[in-house]
Formats: C-alpha cells, sequence, structure tokens
C-alpha cells in the first residue's frame, strides 16, 4: 500500500468514525442505494459466477450495514462481477447492483485494501492504462501486459500456450503486431489527457483520495 | 443523399487489423445495402467499457464518454450515435443517463471537457445498430434489399448480456430477447428459438483474468447450440463473438470437447444476404470459418 493510500484510507476511517454505509454512501458509486436492499437473494443466485463470490451482493449489502469494514473491502468478491447486469434487471427494489460493486472496488482498489494481486484488479488497472495512453485500446500490448503482469517466466508460459490463437487472428487480420509500435489512438492525446487528469482531480477531492 | 444518416461510434476493437475488425467490414457493406450514411465522429476515444472500472472510476468514465459526445453534437448535429459494440453502447449510454439524470455531473463533466476546450449541451442520442435496424427500418424494411436467402442454415441466436441488459431493445424481455432470432428468419435462416444460452455471459474482460471461470461460461454456450442442432451462432456483441470464437480451441484442448462451432456477427449474415461477397461480410475473419454461409456467397 502506498503512503497516499494509507493516508485516503485512515483519513476517511477517521471522518465516518466506524459507519461504514454513511463511508459507502457517501464515496461509492450508487451508495446511497445500497439500504434499499431487502435481503431477498435475488442478485446471488443470477450471477453468473455466483459460487466464485466469497460473500455474494446480498451479503456484501448487509455486511456494510453491520460495519464489516475490512471484510467488505478486503474481499475479492466485487472483482468476480463480469459486468453482465442480471443482477441489476432481476432486482425486486431495482438496486444498481453491478454498479455498486464496481463502485466497491474501485473504492477498495484506491484506498489499498483491495487483495494484493487480485487478477481481474490487476487486468481493470491494466486495461484503464492502456486506453488512458492513446486514447483507444491497443489489444496487442494489453495482451502482452495482462501476459507478463505475474513476471516473464509465467508470461512466456502463457504466450506460448496461446501463440496458435494469436496466430489464427493474425492470419484472420484480427491482430496486428505492428501495434508494439504504437497503434491506434486519438489525435487530440492532449485534450484527451487534459479531460482525463482534470475529471480524476475533481472525483479525488471529492473521495478523499488525495487526503 | 442517404435514406438515413447517423453519427457513427465503431469502437477499439472495430478498428482496422483489431479483434471486431470483420464486424465493422460486414456493418459497412449492410450499411451500404440499407443506403445508410454512417459518419465517424471525428477522433472518438474509448468508452472505458465496463472493466474500466475498478482504475478509472465514475467521473473519468463518464468525462471521456461525454468527450464523444461533444464531438458528435458539434460535428455531426441532430444526428443520433450510433454504436455497434455491446460495451461501447452500454458505457456511452449510461454515461448520457448519469448526465440526463445530474446536474451536478453535468457541471463536473463539462469542467473536465473544458480542459480541452470542449464543452456538452446534453443532446445526442445514444443508440445500437440493431435498435436503429429494428425501430428505423423494421424487419419487413430490412427484408427489401434481400437478394439471397440464408434458408438451410440453422442459427443459434447468442445474444448475450450487454446489448441486452440493462437497456436492450424496447419491446423486448431480458430473459428471452426474440429479436436476433427474427432478424435470422427474415433472411430465410431457420432460428433455433429452443437454444437455451441466449442470454448466458460469455465472462466478458475476465476471459482474460479469470480464463477458468468464464470457459465454463464458454463451454455451456457452445454446447447448448449443438444441442439445439445449430449449425452457427450469431451474436450482436463483438466481446461475445471473440470470446466464443476463440477459446473453443483451448476448450477442446483442455476438456477433450471437439468444438468446431462458427460464431457470425448479424451484419455479416445480412451483407450475404444482401447479395455481398465473402470479402464484403468479413467471412475471411472468422478463425472458425463459416464455410455454408460462404456457399451461398459464393452462388
Amino acid at each position: 500500500m502506498s503512503n497516499a493510500n494509507v493516508q485516503a484510507n485512515l483519513s476517511n476511517l477517521a471522518r465516518y468514525q466506524n459507519n461504514f454505509l454513511k463511508e459507502v454512501e457517501a464515496n461509492v458509486e450508487e451508495g446511497h442505494m445500497v439500504k434499499m436492499c431487502m435481503q431477498c437473494g435475488v442478485c446471488a443466485g443470477s450471477c453468473p459466477f455466483g459460487p466464485d463470490w466469497e460473500h455474494s451482493p446480498q451479503k456484501i449489502f448487509m455486511m456494510i450495514r453491520a460495519g464489516k469494514r475490512d471484510e467488505v473491502l478486503g474481499s475479492d468478491s466485487m472483482f468476480m462481477c463480469t459486468s453482465c447486469y442480471n443482477c441489476i434487471v432481476r432486482c425486486p427494489r431495482q438496486l444498481p447492483i453491478t454498479h455498486i460493486m464496481h463502485g466497491l472496488a474501485n473504492y477498495a482498489h484506491r484506498i489499498g485494501m483491495a487483495p494484493k494481486g487480485q487478477p481481474t484488479r490487476q487486468f481493470a488497472t491494466l486495461f484503464w492504462n492502456n486506453l488512458v495512453k492513446k486514447g483507444r485500446v491497443n489489444e496487442l500490448t494489453l495482451t502482452l501486459g495482462h501476459y507478463f503482469t505475474n513476471g516473464l517466466v509465467s508470461g512466456i508460459k502463457t504466450a506460448l500456450g496461446m501463440q496458435s490463437i494469436g496466430l489464427g487472428l493474425f492470419m484472420a487480420k484480427r491482430l496486428n503486431p505492428m501495434e508494439i509500435f504504437g497503434g491506434h489512438g486519438v489525435k487530440d492525446l492532449k485534450g484527451f489527457h487534459a479531460i482525463v487528469a482534470k475529471a480524476k482531480e475533481i472525483e479525488d477531492r471529492k473521495k478523499g483520495f488525495t487526503a | 443523399m442517404a435514406k438515413k444518416e447517423y453519427a457513427f461510434y465503431p469502437g477499439c476493437s472495430s478498428q482496422l487489423k483489431a479483434s471486431a475488425s470483420n464486424y465493422l467490414v460486414s456493418t459497412n457493406a449492410m450499411c451500404k445495402a440499407l443506403d445508410v450514411k454512417l459518419t465517424e465522429i471525428p477522433d472518438w476515444n474509448c468508452c472505458g467499457a465496463s472493466v474500466g472500472y475498478c482504475e478509472g472510476g465514475e467521473l473519468p468514465r463518464i468525462a471521456i464518454n461525454a468527450r464523444n459526445f461533444a464531438q458528435a453534437e458539434t460535428h455531426l448535429p441532430g444526428q443520433d450515435i450510433v454504436a455497434t459494440c455491446a460495451a461501447c453502447w452500454l458505457g456511452a449510454r449510461e454515461s448520457k443517463e448519469r448526465l440526463d439524470g445530474s446536474a451536478q455531473l453535468m457541471k463536473e463533466t463539462n469542467e473536465a471537457l473544458a480542459a480541452a476546450g470542449l464543452h456538452y449541451s446534453g443532446g445526442a442520442n445514444v443508440r445500437h445498430m440493431v435498435e436503429v435496424l429494428i425501430e428505423d427500418f423494421g424487419y419487413d424494411g430490412l427484408k427489401q434489399p434481400m437478394k439471397k436467402s440464408l434458408e438451410g442454415i440453422k442459427f443459434a441466436g447468442y445474444v448475450g448480456c450487454q446489448t441486452n441488459r440493462p437497456f436492450g431493445i424496447v419491446g423486448e424481455s431480458f430473459e428471452n430477447p426474440l429479436y436476433l432470432d427474427k432478424m435470422v428468419e427474415t433472411f430465410g435462416g431457420e432460428a433455433l428459438t429452443a437454444y437455451d444460452q441466449k442470454v448466458t455471459c460469455c465472462g466478458g474482460a475476465l476471459a482474460f483474468s479469470e480464463p477458468e471461470k468464464s470457459q465454463k461460461q464458454i463451454r455451456d454456450i457452445v454446447e447448448s447450440a449443438y444441442d439445439a442442432g445449430a449449425e452457427m451462432i450469431v451474436t450482436p456483441c463483438p466481446l461475445c463473438q471473440a470470446n466464443v470464437e476463440v477459446y473453443q480451441s483451448e476448450i477442446n484442448k483442455k476438456q477433450g470437447t471437439k468444438f468446431n462451432m462458427p460464431v457470425l456477427y448479424y451484419s455479416q449474415l445480412m451483407t450475404i444476404a444482401y447479395g455481398g461477397s465473402a470479402k464484403d461480410a468479413g467471412l475471411n475473419g472468422q478463425l472458425i470459418r463459416a464455410e455454408k454461409l460462404e456457399k451461398i456467397a459464393g452462388k
């Protein structure tokens, strides 16, 4: 955990005086909807990765109200969300569950409490940084970056295992090895970066990430 | 003048030599046959996709989508924004709805846009290409330019997640949307309405980070297509297409299955039905060749 993360974590902890529901309502995307949950469990039963969640969304909502801050923010559950939106369309109380899970994962990630080395946390970070670099996703560097996340040896093994797929995509003109030298991007990169930086600055200030 | 004009948001995966480049090739051919003029939003950027949430947060994701809206509003006034990618459509439409619903968010977003000298004033409708086809043309309208029938091919209509939820196509149900089946039937193909995995998640971006869990989903999606008697899967989503096609060989290797099921876009079917060549339809972009479609294209 970096120093800035530790600081943000501690200052938000102090600000909300262990009222975790309040903390979530103020800092998590769509967090104000958490208390609408009536514990029916439809979300838990609708999730394609349901059995892989340590705590289902239904449980997470109750844990937030019970003040289980460490257990929620330290869990890898929210990173199991595939963004399929099944839970959202089925929820009888119309909680934007997908967004709340994204918001909780983002909050846990930004204050340094999300599990280290969690694969979707790593991939999602890589994805955002990749798209911000040029304004558009570079599929080749994203894929290679992902394979090599856990070091050189593991990366080479994964890349070799996937090389027949890569070759197939190349032959079908759906993968361009030249993308390694840059690839697609927006022309007004300076403007794009300025927008992202400004938006981040506003959000960080609001959520106490710059504390 | 073209019959209809739209501000086009092709998205990252549709670009030249990217994973869904054949989606763009076939979309262009399909739109030509329908006399639709697509003008790319000048200098469009990535939508952030769903998986951008972790590092991107809320406002940066909305702001980058608003950059596209601002460009469309300024350079293509009055035109609806049309996305072909499910994630682009979702990311853009979600951002638009949040902005429409919150003056505070709109203010903050415009503060961010001002850093690049841009402004968004709330215009520009965000739609998916399938919505445009069904709502602006209708099944009868889509049939008009038809030159060849897809008769004799059995299709499993795999709608997937993000073209279906949370917005979907007006009038369709989330649990059993029928529009893809209707499109297949419009062009003479056989739609296997008993296909029971049509709205199952393929794992999305987690196909990268959680390959085993995702490949379990993909196995169900392909296996059920075989069970229903399908010869091909058809889908409106580029990530569904890539995941369901690309990982079949991996699943075969690991689990001893013998999957070899072509996975097509609706736009490829339509291009062939409109008399286009296999190349016009981007059929050379398939990892698993759609031989029956190629045969119709060659007739």
